[in-house]
């Protein structure tokens, strides 16, 4: 046996920072950024280690948080996905100027595919725009390092650092060697200096030139310095690469047996690019091939255009992934290998995701459909985006924006003399996230739409972790609970009713209802209430066998169509529906859904 | 840069694929040989599918042991391919390397083309029937251990079903309905594999 573990790269994160010390951790769940709070909870309860550890109802607020620990001298982390960091930009870039004394490491996971997310947009990015260091591990293993060697950066130069995952760090795991913990012993101690923590604009001036000058400093710092793999290899060729596309040139620089003729370097810091390194490139290499996702952050830092390729030069493909495949492709071009006949790649598609079988957002959706025929449907960020395949998601852009643009919806009808029925949905975590602004604006302008929050009391899209409606906080421990009908009807909502959407008919008629009171009077919400189904009752669970259709069924497909539960499958040799009891959880809701009453409950059956 | 432990793993250097679909517990036993391959000296790198394709989209696993730096495996280097939803054959028989073992989920063995040795299993059926179907997955797993084996020279596992079976055992602690219901269907599969 060996003392190795099996970490995934959030579980090799989450060890790194704790066991250099952090003691204030925040984060809002995002994929595939979400196990890092969740196992930083884990190691810090089996190690006893003190801290604050928090689920934030947003991460601009994680940011916030977690920066103000940094400030009272205490080492302190957020994390996120990558769209989350769009929203924790405004204090990034402010904190950037400010500064930190404990150190502070914002871990801003990217999904170059994008597999998980609304954009491939590239962290490094926001950090050079920031100018704030960033750090891109290539494995899992290299990230846990790198969160210890990201506190000692950023307090050597009394900055934020960022560390720059992507999803193939993020859900790689691999068998680590975990090492001491090293706690800090520090005690908060905020030294009052309105000049810098609430600098006007005389002293950001002067703030952003002391950035300016920890940044030249910090691209000559030694200890994230671009490695060389095969230093003693003469060779007119170089590549530069980093994140997890270094991992794979590595294995390929073998495979295809260059690595006496071309130098490999990891980078390990891609901003700001070492200045040494620079030099050494342009002083030593014919040619410079640049493997990084997804901008070209690395390679814009190289001056020489003539001699850099890479992603501006049309080497590297300008977007997507950079798969081992794909690697292997530009590797041997550069090498001036004569190309290998590769297999066909892996192909895409097959079977689409849907909603859970029983997952209440499913019996929302199509109650919406039938109360509002023709309406415009716009929705959010979550499971429930898989309402698309109901034909009852018509908007997807950012998290919260259901609200904002039911609201433009039916300004620019009204405008054009149009009605139209507008129905919003938005999940209970959306909602808390950064739903209640826009709530607050609809109601202010006298916005005419339904506003649906589909409250199954979970952020289930990312893995279940609580929301503020659940009164549970991120170790389990018991939090107070925000009361969401108080807090929708002190946005100023005058109709506001809640109601389990699993209840069809009597479902369809409250959005009816609700639906009269929008067309006169403005802005009306129905709370869709009924746990996640992934918590209650997991498919093939206590429910199986409890639901049967019988010889009524016709084939007609309006369950199959317009529910869409995975669990109805048309068989399509005796042209009529059957239940997949591998999958069914007996939720019973399909009973109503069935225009024959061909769907009964079971004998073991129970009602909806 | 040769640290390639390639001499040092020699037999045991594998690549394999894992192809579902959301729930049926990929990750679970991705993990499992992933712990399995650690407990026997393994250095273990894997790669996991997490997000919206869990709620029942395409859900693929890649592990490579003994001595990679990537966490994917390339097309057609996949020394076995494990298959839970007959369906993703299309989509991932690309992996398999010639020669490569390719284990499914189905009732009867399907065409996957020349160069591939195939081997099927109803785990679905026999799953439920013995009222266990959130098992398939392991089910499946101990028929391909069992049925490919441990053969340090032709290829398959790493690892043999005995090993697995520890590694089980010890990721459920100590007893409980759980771990015999886990080493139950794991058992299943072994049987109906030898
Ligand atoms: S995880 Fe929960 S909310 Fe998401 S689709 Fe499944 S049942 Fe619905
Ligand atoms: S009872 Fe009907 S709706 Fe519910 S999971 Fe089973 S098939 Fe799906």
């Amino acid at each position: 046996m060996s003392d190795r573990i099996l970490m995934q790269g959030n579980d090799a994160i989450a060890r790194g920072l704790v066991e250099a010390g952090c003691a204030v951790a925040a984060s809002y769940p995002g994929t595939p950024a979400s196990e890092i709070l969740s196992s930083i909870d884990r190691w810090r309860k089996k190690h006893g280690v003190k801290m604050h550890v928090e689920w934030a109802v947003n991460e601009k607020v994680a940011l916030e948080i977690a920066y103000t620990a940094a400030i009272t001298g205490l080492r302190a982390a957020v994390g996120m996905k990558q769209v989350g960091l769009n929203v924790a930009s405004d204090p990034l870039l402010s904190a950037a100027y400010l500064g930190v004394t404990g150190g502070f490491i914002v871990v801003s996971a990217d999904d170059p595919g994008p597999h998980s997310s609304q954009t491939e947009q590239d962290s490094r990015l926001l950090a050079m725009m920031a100018k704030v260091p960033v750090l891109d591990p290539s494995s899992p293993a290299q990230a846990m390092t790198l969160a210890g060697t990201g506190f000692d950066l950023s307090e050597s130069f009394g900055v934020p650092v960022m560390l720059r995952p992507t999803t193939r760090v993020c859900h790689a795991s691999q068998d680590i060697d975990a090492g001491p913990f090293r706690p800090q012993a520090r005690e908060a101690r905020f030294v009052k200096d309105p000049a810098r923590w609430a600098a006007t604009p005389a002293f950001r001036r002067k703030l952003h030139d002391r950035l300016s000058e920890k940044i030249a400093a910090i691209a000559a710092w030694p200890a994230t310095a671009p490695v060389c793999m095969n230093p003693d290899v003469p060779a007119r060729k170089a590549v530069a690469a980093s994140g997890v596309a270094f991992a794979h040139a590595r294995e390929l620089f073998d495979e295809l047996g260059i690595s006496d003729r071309i130098a490999l370097y990891q980078v390990v810091q891609p901003y700001p690019l070492h200045a040494g390194f620079i030099e050494h490139l342009l002083r030593t290499y014919a040619e410079i091939l640049v493997l990084e996702e997804s901008a070209p952050v690395i390679e814009m830092q190289v001056a020489d255009r003539r001699r850099v390729r890479g992603r501006m030069t049309g080497a590297v493909p300008e977007t997507g992934e950079l798969s081992p495949e794909i690697i292997g492709r530009i590797l041997s071009r550069f090498a001036g290998l004569s190309a290998r006949a590769e297999p066909p790649p892996a192909a895409e598609g097959g079977r689409r995701p849907t909603l859970c079988p029983g997952c209440a957002h499913r019996s929302s959706f199509y109650a919406i459909r039938k109360a509002a025929p023709g309406g415009i449907y716009p929705s959010d960020i979550g499971c429930y985006t898989l309402g698309i395949n109901l034909g009852a998601v018509d908007t997807v852009l950012c998290m919260g924006a259901a609200i904002s643009q039911a609201a433009g919806f039916d300004y620019a009808h009204r405008l054009s003399g149009k009605t139209v029925d507008i129905v919003a949905t938005i999940g209970d975590s959306t909602f808390y996230h950064a739903g209640i602004p826009p709530l607050i604006d609809a109601v202010v302008q006298g916005a005419r739409f339904l506003l649906v929050i589909l409250d199954n009391g979970t952020t289930a899209m990312t893995g279940n972790q609580p929301t503020p409606g659940t009164g549970i906080g991120a170790g389990g421990e018991t939090t107070s609970i925000v009361d969401m009908e108080g807090l929708v009807r002190a946005c100023g909502v005058r109709f506001c009713r809640v109601a389990n959407p699993d209840r069809l008919p009597e479902f369809v008629a409250l959005l009816k209802e609700a639906l009269v009171h929008v067309r006169s009077l403005g802005v009306a919400v129905v709370i869709a209430r009924q746990p996640c189904a992934m918590v209650t009752r997991p498919a093939g669970g206590e429910g199986r066998g409890a639901i049967v259709i019988t010889e009524e069924c016709n084939g007609c497909g309006h369950c199959v169509e317009r529910f869409e539960c995975p669990a109805l499958v048309f068989d399509e040799a005796a042209n009529r529906v059957r239940i997949d009891g591998m999958i069914c959880n007996g939720c019973g809701v399909c009973v109503h859904v069935c225009p024959l009453g061909a769907i009964h409950p079971g004998s073991s059956g129970e009602e909806a | 840069m040769e640290s390639d432990s390639r001499g040092k793993w020699g037999g045991l250097r594998r690549q394999i694929v894992l192809s579902g679909v959301g729930g049926q517990g990929i990750l679970f036993i991705t993990r499992l040989l992933a712990e399995t391959a650690i407990a026997g000296g393994l250095p273990v790198l894997a790669s996991e599918t997490h997000g919206m394709a869990q709620r029942g989209g395409v859900v693929v696993s890649h592990l490579k042991t003994g001595g990679f730096h990537s966490p994917l495996v390339r097309t057609g280097r996949a020394d076995l391919l494990i298959v839970l939803k007959e369906e993703n054959i299309v989509l991932h028989r690309p992996f398999l390397a010639d020669g490569g073992f390719l284990v499914v989920n189905a009732p009867a063995p399907p065409d996957a083309g020349p160069g591939v040795r195939v081997h099927a299993i109803d785990a679905d059926a026999l799953a439920l029937s013995r009222g266990i179907p959130q098992a398939v997955n392991l089910v499946l797993l101990g028929f391909a251990l069992a049925r490919i084996g441990c053969d340090g020279t032709a290829g398959g596992f790493f690892c043999t079903a005995g090993e697995v079976r520890e590694a089980l055992s010890r990721r459920q602690g100590a007893g409980g309905a759980r771990l015999s219901g886990s080493l139950a269907a794991l058992d299943l599969g072994i049987a109906h594999g030898s």
